[in-house]
């Protein structure tokens, strides 16, 4: 039956006998796998290679530091009622004297608590926060667990090292555009 | 040891019950067959409990709710933009169409749907679109590999694989995308998408016309899919069907034009249906095909946005996505009813809310996928039990959809 006329005619007529000794279409098809060796792979050897996901991805959670390295986090636990999957938790303090190096605000928290199992990466509590405080890296995705006791990230896991500051790159199209010619 | 010798004499059958063996006295009873929940040719934790007659299958009764993650309470517990999320795990192969109909509804609840940019409306339907067709290329990749083909599966989730790279460039989440914001997006396009998509598209219309010569025009698969599972138009529509399964049986059903919603009207597309071209028409072959040939449509509806994003919409400085998003989302007291042609056919919502609270008082999702799939028994009565296969196949269901 014809359907388009884009489907490829085959050819039936008889075999001559080169033909028939099947070497000529065994060079054909061994030569089809033979170019696709030397061929772009779609696939990526994973934990080694790592592709550029965009600079909006929504990954691990980070609390942010300003720029003199004091926690941006003023506990006001806005986005813990904008998290619709109910994960994060806070504890809040007043600042004493003598930690103003260390908090920028009044209020800060003394325990945040994130529960990844109940994260689902929506980033609304990124969206939610006033102090820019919260944000979901686009570097780096949260790591497997095996335990249970594993699951909560307290402060540790999340305030950004100091030494080590987090940046949101390929903001103008070129970056954009480079860091995709290379995936 | 002494070997036994044994030697099948009928009469020995007949000494001690003379007549129970006699021909007349035989009898036969249907076998109960179950296919899944963790059959891979289910799509999902589908559990069918197959009525069968030797190879005939004589009835299916498909059990749900192995994925049942209360949708409806969750979205009744919610905000509303709290919801969004969620509906993105209902059909998480096209969440980003489940998105525009669950914001459209509220939109309209909140009478802000004709405030909404120009701009906005445009990348909302473009990245709908891209999820349909990758949507599109789960479902007959996934089906080619049910009844048997493996390249076509291998191939699709090449080509899907750049789709989704590109919306989560744009979005920020593979599957999941929480972009579609009721009053907005969540971000505007990235810079130098255009590009991107353009590139996008002139790569997918070949391999489109290659998925057509691999498989829709591929005898094996004419052979295995033409005049099986014919659903006819009347059954479809008594059983509440829609998208490709609808089309496919023949009429020209579609609520981008029967609706018109966001800016669908002001772009143009046909609708393509099945004309039994390879057997009866509402075939297996028959939805296969509207598939791959929505797929055609689909990349010229991303062409038209891509043009008119370029052109007449562009990004400003000023452009804000987020400029009508209120700050507050709660709707008068209203029973509503929405509807958007999701990648598998209708899906509605209905709310009711109570005016006082942020929080609807009842939603309840019409699920395509759901409504699909109770035509199954209807359409596999009578075939084989490798005919169920591309039954179930062919109508596509995601069984996250199917249970909420
Ligand atoms: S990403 Fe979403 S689910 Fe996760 S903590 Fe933030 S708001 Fe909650
Ligand atoms: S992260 Fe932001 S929103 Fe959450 S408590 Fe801290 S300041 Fe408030």
């Amino acid at each position: 039956m014809q359907l388009t006329n884009r489907a490829k005619k085959t050819d039936k007529s008889e075999l001559s006998l080169f033909e028939r000794s099947y070497l000529p279409s065994l060079a054909t098809g061994l030569g089809i796998t033979i170019r696709h060796f030397f061929m772009k792979k779609p696939t990526i050897q994973y934990p080694e290679q790592k592709r550029y996901l965009g600079p909006v991805f929504r990954g691990h959670h980070i609390l942010k530091r300003d720029e003199e390295g004091r926690e941006r986090c003023t506990a006001c636990g806005l986005c813990a009622v904008a998290c619709p999957a109910e994960a994060i938790s806070m504890v809040a303090q007043e600042r004493k004297k003598g930690e103003e190096h260390l908090y920028r605000e009044e209020k800060y928290a003394a325990v945040y608590e994130i529960n990844m199992l109940r994260c689902i990466f929506c980033g609304l509590c990124e969206e939610a926060c006033p102090k820019q405080a919260v944000y979901l890296r686009h570097d780096k995705f949260v790591p497997v667990f095996t335990e249970r006791e594993d699951v909560i990230f307290g402060k540790d896991k999340l305030v950004e090292d100091p030494n080590n500051r987090y940046r949101r790159d390929a903001w103008t199209k070129e970056d954009a555009m480079k860091l995709w010619k290379n995936d | 040891m002494k070997s036994v010798q044994y030697k099948y004499r009928p009469e020995y059958l007949t000494i001690s019950e003379p007549n129970k063996y006699k021909a007349e006295n035989l009898q036969s009873e249907e076998m109960i067959l179950n296919l899944g929940p963790q059959h891979p040719s289910t799509h999902g934790v589908l559990r069918l409990e197959v009525v069968t007659d030797g190879e005939i299958v004589v009835d299916v009764i498909p059990h749900l709710g192995y994925l049942h993650r209360c949708f409806e309470k969750h979205a009744q517990s919610l905000p509303f933009n709290q919801t969004i999320p969620y509906v993105d795990r209902m059909d998480y192969l096209g969440a980003m169409n489940s998105e525009h109909a669950w914001v459209m509804g509220i939109e309209k609840m909140l009478g802000i749907d004709k405030e909404i940019p120009k701009r906005v409306e445009y990348i909302r339907v473009l990245v709908a679109e891209l999820n349909r067709i990758a949507s599109h290329f789960i479902a007959i990749g996934t089906y080619a590999l049910d009844i048997g083909a493996y390249t076509p599966f291998l191939w699709l989730f090449r080509d899907r694989e750049h789709i989704m790279r590109l919306l989560e460039w744009t979005t920020g989440a593979r599957m999941l995308y929480n972009y579609i914001w009721v009053g907005g997006l969540f971000y505007d396009l990235p810079v130098g998408f255009e590009e991107r998509c353009q590139s996008l598209i002139e790569y997918l219309k070949p391999k489109l016309v290659e998925l057509q010569q691999l498989v829709i025009e591929n005898h094996i698969f004419i052979n295995r899919t033409a005049n099986v599972a014919v659903l006819p138009l009347p059954v479809a529509i008594n059983y509440g069907c829609t998208g490709p399964v609808l089309r496919g049986s023949g009429l020209r059903w579609d609520l981008r034009k029967v609706d018109g919603y966001s800016v669908y009207p002001e772009i143009d597309f046909d609708i393509p249906i099945g004309k039994g071209e390879a057997g009866k028409v509402g075939d297996c072959w028959d939805r296969n095909n509207v598939r791959v040939l929505e797929c055609f449509e689909s990349i010229r509806i991303i062409e038209q946005c891509l043009e008119k994003l370029n052109k007449e919409h562009k990004r400003t400085k000023e452009f804000d996505p987020q400029a009508v998003v209120p700050k507050k989302i709660r709707p008068p007291k209203m029973d509503f009813y929405t509807r958007a042609e999701s990648t598998k056919g209708e899906l509605g919502f209905f709310f009711r809310t109570d005016g006082r609270s942020d929080v609807p008082v009842r939603v309840k999702a019409r699920a395509c996928s759901f409504n699909n799939l109770s035509v199954l028994p209807e359409i596999a009565r009578g075939g084989m039990i490798a005919d169920l296969i591309a039954a179930i196949g062919s109508i596509d269901i995601v069984m996250g959809e199917v249970d909420r």
